[in-house]
């Protein structure tokens, strides 16, 4: 556990290219690039999120689209009743207003489901976290007013004093801003003495019970937590596609997620971000080369997983620290 | 003298099997009580009933006085009683004095604290160092679990029990798979331990069980069929009959 932060400096200049190369691509008129990377900034932050349990929890959630999804709705049907009319109290288009319910809505939607789904464990806990995930996306899909599947167009993105989410470098800077602030979160929190508790209910829970902790209650707070890092994640891709769904809350959208994860290494800080490259990177190449790309994709996420346990955190590691 | 531990009456069945049968047993403080018994006679189900993982079907288990039937497990933790396990049982990705200062920050009440590094909390470090020291273990506090050998495990078993500063200690089987001479280490840690505490010992190992016991009980298909100091359990006829007598 001493080299929780990946060793070496691969990792941190990883971080380095994934600040500048866009900005690269932007000014030598490859604005694609740029949006491709503030995507990927957002969805490296939900696998963040989504690590904190999973990795170092050892709660294989499938069901963290949901969180990603409410965010983005979060910020998404307040915009719209600020233009259309109908429920004043919730229209808006204040930045920290939609930031905060997003967050907040993230967090009680984790409270709720993760107060029953950690009552199971193992295939049934995946199962479960799936299921209330689904339900979000049944439900959302069957409200007219705000798209139903047709999603719904965000005309009017969150608004800040100072800086505007419209400017793409911004945008850009504010997400890799937020991934980098949430990272460090993560980290001061893993190897807290409650980031030791998370993981040592991962390690061995009745021995955790038996010399005292009821664990249940510390895992239910790091899901909460975990859903609020999520949330924040689904208001960034909100603003970011000016474009709500319930695809964004498909299972399909969770088990990306999940790749991210286990591709990039579990339970590390650095490992979601290489994870998130990794995916968007090879969805990017091989989605140029054929429509059937998920099955190269799907081959090599098996080597990764049969030859890497760790992923690529693991690979980049070497040898010598297994 | 009061005890502090009192079972009474105690049944567990599984279906039609009865692991625990009208079990009776009083603990005194300070001293180091054996339970021996024939494979399959419900000692580990004993254990697991008094530390909470398991429900009995019926009767009470009393300690300091108090009816912790119906307790939790970690709350029976925090009231002081700390079990080991038969087969060990820790936290092998964490270093060995990851695992004590675990144990010790259990105590702390609740562990909400999400900022401070674990690892720079000094009194977390330095009393799981003092507890390592006791063990023999200081010099490996550094590993990973993972890395050290069964009798280590056991010793660090008996770590994360004291780390917990129980009154009460349950040790499922110390011995278990250890050799002669990490044996005989693990009955001079435990001869030194005589006395702070309470000590409830569950042993396959006669030679240890009669060297450290001060009193016995004899456990035959869930029912204590004797107790005593150690020369009366070697003179009663009825326990050279089930037990003693077979080998």
């Amino acid at each position: 556990m001493r080299n929780i932060l990946g060793k070496g400096l691969s990792s941190w200049g990883m971080m380095v290219l994934l600040l500048i190369v866009p900005l690269i691509f932007y000014y030598t008129g490859n604005a694609f690039y740029l949006d491709l990377a503030t995507r990927l900034v957002i969805l490296a932050i939900a696998a963040v999120g989504l690590n904190f349990v999973l990795g170092f929890g050892g709660l294989i959630s499938f069901g963290h689209a949901a969180f990603l999804g409410l965010g983005a709705y979060a910020v998404g049907i307040p915009a719209y009743h600020e233009i259309y009319g109908g429920w004043d109290a919730l229209a808006s288009t204040n930045g920290f207003f939609h930031f905060g319910l997003a967050i907040g809505v993230g967090a009680l939607f984790a409270l709720v489901t993760g107060a029953i789904s950690l009552k199971v464990k193992g295939v049934h806990f995946i199962m479960i976290t799936m299921a209330f995930a689904q339900m979000i996306y049944y439900l959302v899909m069957s409200i007219e007013e705000y798209g139903g599947d047709d999603g719904l167009v965000i005309d009017m993105r969150s608004e800040f004093p100072l800086i505007s989410l419209d400017d793409p470098i911004q945008f850009f800077l504010i997400a890799f801003a937020s991934l980098a602030l949430i990272m460090w979160l993560v980290h001061r929190m893993v190897n807290s003495r409650f980031g030791m508790v998370l993981r040592g209910s991962k390690g061995n829970e009745s021995r955790m019970i038996s010399i005292g902790y009821p664990t249940y209650r510390y895992r239910l707070v790091a899901y909460v937590i975990s859903g609020a890092i999520c949330g924040y994640a689904g208001a960034l891709l909100g603003n970011f596609t000016a474009f709500i769904s319930p695809e964004m809350m498909d299972w399909s959208r969770s088990g990306n997620l999940m790749f991210m994860v286990i591709l990039g290494g579990v339970a590390t800080i650095f490992g979601p971000v290489w994870g998130a490259i990794a995916f968007i990177v090879l969805e990017e190449i091989l989605s140029g080369f054929t429509v059937y790309w998920h099955l190269p994709f799907g081959l090599m996420l098996v080597l990764v997983v049969m030859f890497s346990r760790g992923g690529i955190s693991s690979l980049l590691r070497g040898k010598e620290d297994k | 003298m009061s005890a502090i531990l009192q079972v009474q009456n105690l049944v567990k069945q599984y279906g039609g099997l009865t692991a625990t049968d009208d079990l009776n047993l009083e603990l005194i403080p300070g001293e180091l009580h054996a339970i021996i018994g024939p494979n399959g006679a419900g000692k580990t189900t004993l254990v697991s009933q008094l530390s909470g993982f398991v429900t009995p079907t019926s009767g009470k288990i009393l300690y300091k006085g108090k009816d912790i039937t119906h307790q939790p497990p970690h709350t029976r933790a925090h009231m002081g009683i700390a079990r080991t396990y038969q087969i060990t049982s820790l936290i092998l990705d964490m270093t060995v004095q990851e695992n004590i200062a675990l144990a010790l920050q259990a105590r702390d009440g609740h562990s909400f604290r999400f900022f401070k590094p674990a690892r720079s909390v000094k009194r977390l470090q330095d009393g799981a160092m003092e507890i390592l020291e006791k063990v023999g273990l200081a010099e490996k506090a550094q590993m990973k679990t993972s890395e050290l050998s069964h009798g280590e495990h056991r010793n660090m078993e008996l770590g994360v029990a004291l780390a917990a500063h129980a009154d009460l200690l349950l040790l499922d089987e110390p011995m278990a798979g250890l050799g002669p001479d990490e044996t005989g280490k693990m009955i001079e840690l435990l001869t030194s331990l005589k006395g702070d505490r309470t000590i409830l010992l569950i042993e396959h190992d006669m030679d240890a069980v009669f060297a450290l016991a001060d009193r016995i009980s004899v456990l035959v298909y869930g029912h204590v069929i004797a107790t005593g100091t150690p020369s009366d359990i070697r003179n009663n006829e009825k326990v050279q009959h089930a037990y003693l007598g077979e080998e």
